[in-house]
């Protein structure tokens, strides 16, 4: 199973992955419309941490033990068999916050873009790779398979 | 081998799906005595608030039991327990056998015994038949307000939902604060104030002496300890839920508050497991035995014994209370000890009544116990993680409740670790 | 008197309909070239402090950004460039010497553009290099002057050399670029690149870092005037050894390391205090005459136990033929010439665009004057400075050289763009510097790839040419005037070049 993995020295805090995030999770995919045109401006499912110049891009991990799928209470937040990357169903998800109660990780927030759900990456589900890792100028993040 | 299992809540089903992942050949049935399995208990709220659809509370999807050939039986209430011949007795006198036992019973609402509480009007909260029941009666009665007795979280959800249809609501808490098992004062303040917002009565330190009816026998007011009289048009009670253990407890199987299980979930008996609500056993902390009836608690219980039952060694670390919730519009997230009486805890918080933002941090011994996030909540699960894998914390304590605390503060190797231990690298 | 500011010489120009305010710019410009006004939300630039890197530019993921010269412009002068303007000004300023980064830059004739190659026609067929095998491969070292050997007893037998030369899968190695002028994660990309593509790289004058050990193999050690990081382990962990005694870009002073590059683990490696500048002296102390010259080379092939070749670089000065005749009859096994065009971290701006020889005609005589006195084989002779492709490469070769190092083609395959602003330390794609927040941005693994790439490139390249040529292998190109001819050159520089006109036949 592909995973994204992360080499946090080489991230240089430019946030493009954050970017790039954006607009794929916009309407029109398009970034000129995503950021001026949509409102309200959709989130990024990966974010960028640091602190002095350590800096890494942290989003789920699609962990194989994964503590949302237990603390969800609709089910929504299931396993695509395919990928094995969990992903949250927003039709089914009621914003009952327990999946951001036990992620370990801190990667899954409440959604601001004005629907009662929580955001979180869903491995850019339909893309060869990633966007995130796609374009970031440094390789700090690469899509491979689980050693 | 045949497994049985009482209860279809998180706790059953999710031992059966443990079950079926190690034992392809066994046969599973789940017996519950509702007519709807499956379904997830906290959402009755929402669905009378009307906030979801009905379709959304079904927790395992329509295909649980066909794709892992397990077989419901709904309507089955298991009466009594036939240890030596290991048969359960269901209502109607028919007999099913087992080989291992899971006893995921769950909960029932603690019973008010005051006057007036057999009144039609007077409901308790926890099922979806209540649900429904009490989305009939405010239809029927054109109820306008109503009374909440108990200022838990069933207590405040139900507050919410009857909110959200209209009605006028007083709460009665006998503490000194809403959510008094897992906020302390301020952290209570905040939702008290949301839901005064929202025009919502808060009675404190009062408890109801009396249900009130008028000519036609309905619900017509609650009176007070203080002899105060609140009019209203029906009656919630919500004072706390206890374990459903009289099962075990008459086959003679080992009950203190709960039913008593082991790390492996097992029971005083041979080849019983108990798992969920109706359990008690030590907590994270070595403290209790105790029962902790929260939903991913029950789930993981529900997954050791089911591993346990079908064979596989697996140990359940022990419960951490944990909640999250938004009332009134304030999303919060409490986790372990919040509130903890007696020496050696050192608290640290930061409290912003303005934008409403409270986060409380409970130390000891250099590591997290407690931790309570009222409105900045998004990346609460951060601190679950150091509480469970009990990571000190004194290199970085001052940053904690910094806004950008992340695992960028944690220390590389145990980054690292913290993602391999889970099966992935970061 | 109104205070005089030097007109800045980049202008940011920002596209406001394209750009985003993602911030990206603001996040990486070293020089605080980008930030966001809090009040707008949107993104400003303050063009006085853009150097030219186009860092901002690369990374602005909707391309609103365009750094160009500024279109504010002094009165037309074909005698005081804007440049002579702008750096009187700055001197009047600080009253300090003007420093640069990088190599000359400014418009000397570069003889490289005047020479062309030659091309088989009809007879003597050229070779198809993807159907022919085609030898790049060189060696690097002494070769001896009797190849058969014949002893008063005993039967005769072929000359082995001590020690035997390295061998080269393609005649471009990298340049001498120290450890603190560039940054570990960009030695660390030219190290494995080296190692990859079976060519070699060089320490520079800053010692060697701990984390670049196990690249030794492909890896020659400098010994300079400062002798930074210079010890036993240091000799012996690389396949030679060369006595830095010039370099082209600062002809006649020694190197420079400005005291803000000099973090802990510089000072660490070149053995020097932290903070202070690391300034090489001009000679080398001990080294007064060519027979001192002598002696550092037989003892540091004394402590090598004659297991690696020495060689020694110089710059391209005035008598560098009768200087190169010196160092080789000193035992020197490959001689190193930099020429007019080669690359710094830092210098004084006067004495890198002044001072030294251009490389192609440092070369010519070199060789010249080798074959002249017959020790032509004793050394190997590498040209340096300032090659910007294949064909340039290809042509020092022909001029004489037997291999070529490449510093600035280099660093500008792993992002450079010449801003020539090194010595600041500040240097946004991560090479000239030590700032832990800017290093990160040369990932040593997209570096080496890039740098594989180019030589894999330029040696494609050469292979074509050569084959265009009708050789086959590289070595029969070494010092082969006769391939090259020049245009637009006077007789001088062609008796100097020893190259003939185009249009003369053989």
């Amino acid at each position: 199973m592909k995973r994204i993995f992360i080499r946090e020295e080489f991230c240089i805090n430019c946030r493009l992955c954050e970017v790039y995030c954006i607009v794929q999770n916009s309407k029109t995919r398009n970034i000129l419309k995503a950021y001026k045109g949509e409102y309200p401006k959709p989130q990024p499912r990966v974010r960028v941490e640091e602190k002095g110049h350590l800096s890494f891009a942290l989003q789920c991990r699609h962990c194989e033990d994964a503590p949302c799928l237990e603390a969800c209470l609709t089910g929504a937040m299931g396993r695509d068999p395919s990928t094995d990357a969990v992903l949250c169903d927003e039709e089914r998800c009621v914003g009952c916050w327990m999946c951001i109660m036990v992620c370990p990780f801190g990667v899954i927030r409440r959604n601001r873009e004005g629907r009662r759900v929580i955001s979180k990456c869903n491995l850019c589900q339909g893309e060869i790779i990633p966007v995130c890792v796609k374009n970031c100028p440094n390789e700090a993040i690469v899509y491979e398979e689980e050693r | 081998m045949n497994y049985l299992i009482i209860g279809a809540g998180p706790a059953g089903s999710a031992a059966a799906e443990a079950i079926r992942e190690v034992d392809s050949e066994g046969t599973i049935t789940m017996i519950s005595e509702e007519p709807l399995a499956l379904y997830a208990k906290p959402l009755i709220t929402d669905l009378l608030a009307q906030k979801i659809q009905r379709t959304q509370i079904i927790w395992k999807g329509e295909n649980f039991c066909s794709a892992h050939r397990i077989h419901l039986q709904t309507g089955k209430r298991a009466i009594r327990l036939d240890i030596p011949r290991r048969e359960v007795v269901v209502n109607r006198g028919e007999r099913i056998g087992y080989d291992r036992l899971l006893i995921a019973t769950g909960g029932r609402p603690i019973a008010l015994s005051i006057p007036g509480v057999e009144l039609p009007g007077v409901f308790s909260f926890t099922r979806l038949s209540d649900a429904d029941a009490l989305a009939q009666f405010v239809r029927s009665r054109k109820a306008k307000s109503a009374v909440v007795i108990g200022g838990g979280m069933i207590g405040l959800k139900a507050t919410e939902a009857l909110l959200e249809q209209g009605l006028e609501v007083s709460i009665v808490e006998m503490a000194d604060r809403l959510l008094a098992a897992t906020f302390d004062r301020p952290a209570s303040s905040i939702v008290e104030e949301a839901l005064q917002k929202k025009g919502c009565q808060v009675f404190l330190q009062n408890t109801a002496t009396q249900i009130l009816s008028g000519r036609s026998g309905q619900v017509e007011g609650v009176m007070l300890r203080d002899r105060k009289k609140l009019p209203c048009h029906l009656v919630i009670v919500a004072i706390g839920v206890t374990p459903n253990i009289d099962l075990a407890r008459e086959a003679t199987i080992s009950c203190h508050r709960g039913i008593r299980v082991d790390s492996t979930m097992q029971t005083s008996q041979d080849g019983i497991y108990a798992a969920g609500d109706c359990c008690e056993m030590q907590d994270f902390f070595g403290a209790g035995p105790r029962v902790i009836a929260i939903w991913p608690n029950a789930v993981r219980q529900g997954k050791v014994a089911g591993h346990n039952m079908a064979g596989q060694k697996d140990r359940y670390e022990g419960s951490l209370a944990m909640n999250a919730v938004e009332i009134g519009g304030v999303a919060t997230v409490s986790v372990g000890m919040t509130d903890p009486e007696g020496e050696g805890y050192e608290i640290r918080k930061i409290w912003n009544p303005q934008k409403s933002i409270y986060k409380k941090l409970v130390l000891k011994e250099e590591v997290i116990v407690g931790a309570i996030f009222v409105e900045d909540m998004d990346r609460a699960g951060i601190y679950t993680g150091l509480i469970r894998n009990r990571i000190p914390v004194s290199d970085f304590k001052e940053h904690l409740l910094k806004e950008d605390f992340g695992l960028i503060y944690l220390p590389q190797a145990f980054r690292k670790h913290l993602v391999t231990g889970e099966g992935m690298e970061v | 008197m109104a205070k005089v500011k030097a007109i800045a010489e980049f202008v940011i120009l920002r596209d406001k309909e394209k750009c985003i305010s993602c911030q990206v710019c603001a996040r990486v410009c070293s020089n605080d070239g980008h930030w966001r006004d809090p009040d707008t939300g949107e993104v400003l630039s303050e063009s006085s402090r853009c150097v030219g890197c186009h860092f901002c530019e690369t990374l602005c993921p909707t391309s609103a950004l365009i750094i160009a010269r500024t279109p504010s412009q002094p009165k037309a002068n074909a005698h005081w460039s804007p440049r002579s303007l702008t750096d009187v000004t700055k001197q009047a300023e600080t009253g300090g010497v003007l420093l640069t980064g990088m190599g000359n830059d400014r418009s000397f004739p570069i003889y490289f553009d005047h020479l062309l190659l030659n091309a088989s026609q009809v007879t003597n067929p050229s070779i198809d290099p993807l159907r022919e095998p085609m030898e790049l491969r060189t060696y690097l070292g002494s070769r001896p002057d009797r190849w058969i050997r014949h002893p008063p007893q005993g039967p005769s037998a072929l000359a082995s050399v001590n020690p035997p030369p390295i061998p080269l899968e393609t005649p471009i190695m990298f340049s001498a670029m120290s450890y603190g002028s560039i940054s570990l994660n960009a030695c660390k990309a030219l190290a494995m690149a080296a190692c990859e593509a079976g060519t070699l790289w060089n320490t520079g004058e800053g010692g060697l870092h701990q984390d670049l050990y196990p690249f030794g193999k492909n890896l020659i050690v400098q010994v300079a005037s400062g002798r930074f990081g210079v010890h036993q382990e240091y000799l012996n962990a690389g396949a030679a050894i060369e006595i830095k005694i010039g370099q082209g870009a600062k002809p006649g002073i020694g190197g420079h390391l400005p005291g803000e590059k000099v973090t802990e683990p510089i000072s660490k490696t070149r053995m020097i205090p932290e903070g202070t500048d690391a300034l090489s002296p001009a000679p080398h102390h001990d080294i007064y005459s060519i027979e001192d010259l002598r002696q550092l080379i037989f003892a540091l092939k004394e402590a090598t136990r004659y297991r690696k070749p020495v060689g020694v670089k110089i710059a391209a000065v005035h008598n560098v033929a009768p200087i190169s005749s010196g160092i080789v009859r000193a035992g020197a096994d490959f001689l190193v010439i930099d020429g007019l065009r080669g690359g710094t971290g830092a210098a004084p701006t006067v004495i890198r665009d002044h001072v030294g020889i251009p490389i192609e005609l440092a070369v010519a005589v070199v060789d010249q004057r080798l074959r002249e006195e017959g020790i032509r084989h004793r050394a190997s002779l590498i040209a340096a400075g300032g090659f910007r492709s294949s064909a340039d490469v290809i042509k020092a070769i022909a001029l004489g050289a037997d291999a070529v190092y490449i510093g600035t083609a280099a660093l500008v395959a792993m992002g450079c763009h010449i801003c020539q602003r090194c010595y600041t330390g500040k240097c946004n794609w991560g090479i000239a510097t030590q700032d832990p927040y800017l290093t990160k941005r040369l990932n040593p693994h997209i570096g080496a790839r890039r740098l594989v790439n180019l030589l894999r490139a330029w040696s494609l390249e050469i292979k074509e040419m050569l084959g265009g040529m009708g050789i086959n292998a590289i070595e029969s190109l070494r010092g082969n005037r006769e391939q090259l001819r020049a245009v637009g050159l006077s007789e001088v520089d062609l008796r100097i070049l020893g190259v003939k006109p185009a249009g003369e036949a053989w």
